[in-house]
């Protein structure tokens, strides 16, 4: 039992428009993975389906082992969800929105109260409990919605664009945070994002999910390896005093080059097959030009997401 | 409630608890609250100063002193009941008419719905809080306007005329029910808040304003002529009353007034040899339940269909965050 989700073949409609088209995927408990893809690429849908809240037109997924469409409520029972964006009773303070939320999952009240005190202490709203969720700011509420999530001790995290909106401190904070949580205690969290930063900072493995589909899966190497499998390999080059064209020269006969482009500042950038930083060091050096820079690039989830989308402007408008 | 503190409510009732306070709390209850009181202080006042010029000696409902409490005026106050009817639909409305929607705009729904309960908890939950808070009202009103007057009068109720009053007041309940039901339906349907309330709302007043002088208009125009037989007169005074029957507040007006003025025995056109050696006293209550039990039937239909399709469109209804 280290499948903690599996889906197999998931699809949904609108309609024309297929929002989750033969979804396959797994993921392994303790497991931090990255749902990453553009808005409107189906991502929300999918999580919807997994918590049984929208019924899938074919597959099936299995939470826990249960399987969410038939059953969502003891799949619930297990799962939190964090919904992007997420809304409290604005006229009840912090701790009684998670009070409610605790009663709700059947917890009796002096547990309730002590979860909620622990929970609001771990993630910083100690302070503001007693304030009315309506006044919280969306940092406040968003961590609020996190100790919400957990006052049920999920098995799973489910955490729909967690970070929109807050300042680049709050997000740093938050994502330790969840990342500390998966480890400490085992909780599985599937996070959905178009950040790529942020999803390459805390994530073990990313799916990479356009227009219902999912391209690629795996940790960031292995994505790129996946995604652009005839450039495994990119290496930039300094070259002080030399024209694209006696670059060129130099590097043809090196075996496994796919291409040698410009890039601004005497940079060049080749793509090879296989890992040629060194021979292109030598031959660079021997031939008598000015090697003063060289640098082993890996894709970033930045270059995949761009790459993958260069004149693909058509995904931006399923959103 | 001590004593249940260790056991954990099931999530039903805990929703129900919530939904209690939410509406108890609100200003727009506590408005409505005042409003409803006014009035019924109001009606009083007028039923009382005029009850005692309203016994006559031939009348077949001066058996029923009590029951004048609730219906006598003068004409510058309405009656109670129909204080009741006029605001009753505006009390159901108010409780209604944002229960869903809401909740979805203030990113709440898609929350609650990742909690292990049943979809149906929520709308159901709050359709039994509204209802406990509606007739929870009702029957204070209804009592406080029995107490006050049996402090005030002097004369005690009889059975008969208690329990007339009992269903009276249930009555009342079934037929804000109705309204609650209907805002609830648009608060499902409708995105905005403001949409469902001014339909509900337009719907209110179409049936209590507008559609009365449709039907007149109507009954103008198919009026047969004077030389038409009983029967097709007949025939045209029933048209008219189905077509007015049609509208919740017609129902609610007919069933009160037969409940609570025992010597109304027909809501029809009664013919000359009907009349005719008919002893004009009050009819027994369960002749008047007997009579008003179409209406009855007729609002619980209307209340059970409006909650049908409610829970229909709520279960099939996709919950997204905002």
């Amino acid at each position: 039992m280290s499948d903690v989700i599996e889906i197999n073949g998931l699809t949904k409609r609108y309609g024309s428009l297929t929002a989750v088209d033969h979804l396959d995927l797994t993921i392994k408990k303790g497991e931090v993975f990255g749902l990453l893809g553009p808005n409107g690429a189906g991502k929300s849908t999918t999580i919807l389906m997994m918590l049984g809240l929208t019924d899938p037109d074919a597959g099936t997924v299995q939470v826990c082992g249960i399987n969410a469409t038939v059953n969502p409520i003891e799949v619930k029972r297990r799962v939190g969800y964090l919904p992007d964006d997420v809304g409290f009773y604005e006229n009840y303070s912090g701790l009684e929105n998670l009070l409610y939320t605790a009663r709700l999952n059947r917890i009796s009240g002096e547990e309730a109260e002590a979860r909620a005190d622990r929970l609001l202490e771990r993630v910083g709203l100690s302070d503001h409990a007693g304030k009315k969720a309506g006044k919280y700011s969306r940092g406040m509420r968003q961590r609020l919605g996190l100790a919400d999530v957990l006052i049920k001790n999920p098995e799973v995290i489910i955490l729909d664009e967690p970070t929109l909106g807050i300042d680049p401190k709050g997000v740093r904070e938050f994502l330790d945070l969840i990342v500390q949580l998966s480890k400490e205690e085992g909780i599985t969290v599937l996070l959905s994002s178009h950040h790529l930063h942020q999803v390459q900072q805390v994530c073990d493995r990313v799916g990479l999910f356009v227009e219902g589909k999912l391209l690629a899966e795996g940790d960031v190497p292995t994505l790129s390896r996946k995604l652009f499998p005839e450039q495994a390999f990119e290496v930039e080059l300094g070259v002080s005093g030399a024209t694209f064209e006696q670059v060129r020269t130099v590097l043809a006969p090196l075996e496994g080059i796919a291409s040698v482009t410009q890039a601004p500042q005497e940079l060049f950038h080749v793509a090879c097959h296989q890992d040629l930083t060194a021979r292109i060091a030598h031959r660079l050096v021997s031939s008598g030009l000015e090697l003063v820079h060289l640098t082993h690039r890996e894709y970033g989830l930045d270059e995949i997401y761009n790459r993958y989308f260069e004149g693909k402007e058509a995904y931006g408008k399923l959103s | 409630m001590a004593s249940l503190a260790n056991k954990p409510l099931h999530p039903f009732w805990v929703i129900v608890n919530k939904e209690i306070r939410d509406y108890v709390s609100s200003w727009r209850f506590v408005i409505l609250l005042v409003l409803i009181l006014l009035t019924c202080f109001g009606s009083l006042y007028t039923s009382i100063t005029n009850l005692g010029k309203s016994i006559k000696a031939d009348d077949p409902d001066g058996a029923f002193f009590f029951l004048k409490l609730f219906t006598v005026s003068d004409g510058s106050l309405p009656p109670f009941h129909v204080f009741i009817g006029f605001l009753g639909p505006l009390l159901g409305i108010a409780l209604g008419f944002d229960a869903i929607n809401s909740e979805q705009h203030a990113g709440t729904l898609s929350r609650v719905m990742a909690q292990p309960i049943h979809r149906d908890y929520l709308i159901n939950a709050k359709f039994v809080a509204a209802l406990i808070v509606i007739g929870t009202l009702f029957f204070a009103l209804g009592f406080m306007v029995m107490g006050l007057g049996l402090f005030i009068v002097g004369i005690p109720p009889t059975a008969g005329e208690f329990l007339r009053i009992l269903f009276f007041l249930l009555l009342s309940v079934l037929y804000v029910a109705f309204w609650l039901n209907l805002s609830i339906l648009f608060s499902i349907r409708f995105k905005q808040a403001a949409t469902s309330a001014l339909t509900a709302i337009a719907i209110w007043l179409f049936f209590t304003v507008f559609y009365q002088i449709i039907v007149n208009l109507i009954a103008r125009a198919i009026i047969p002529d004077g030389a038409s037989s009983p029967q097709q007169m007949m025939a045209y005074q029933n048209l008219v009353m189905n077509m007015l029957r049609i509208v919740p507040s017609q129902l609610y007006s007919d069933a009160t007034t037969t409940l609570l003025m025992p010597s109304v025995r027909s809501l029809g056109p009664l013919t000359m040899e009907q009349v005719y050696s008919a002893i004009p006293s009050p009819l027994p209550l369960g002749q008047s339940l007997l009579l008003v039990w179409p209406q009855l039937t007729g609002l619980i239909a209307a209340t059970v269909l409006c909650f049908a399709i409610s829970y229909y469109l709520f279960m099939r209804k996709e919950i997204r965050s905002r």
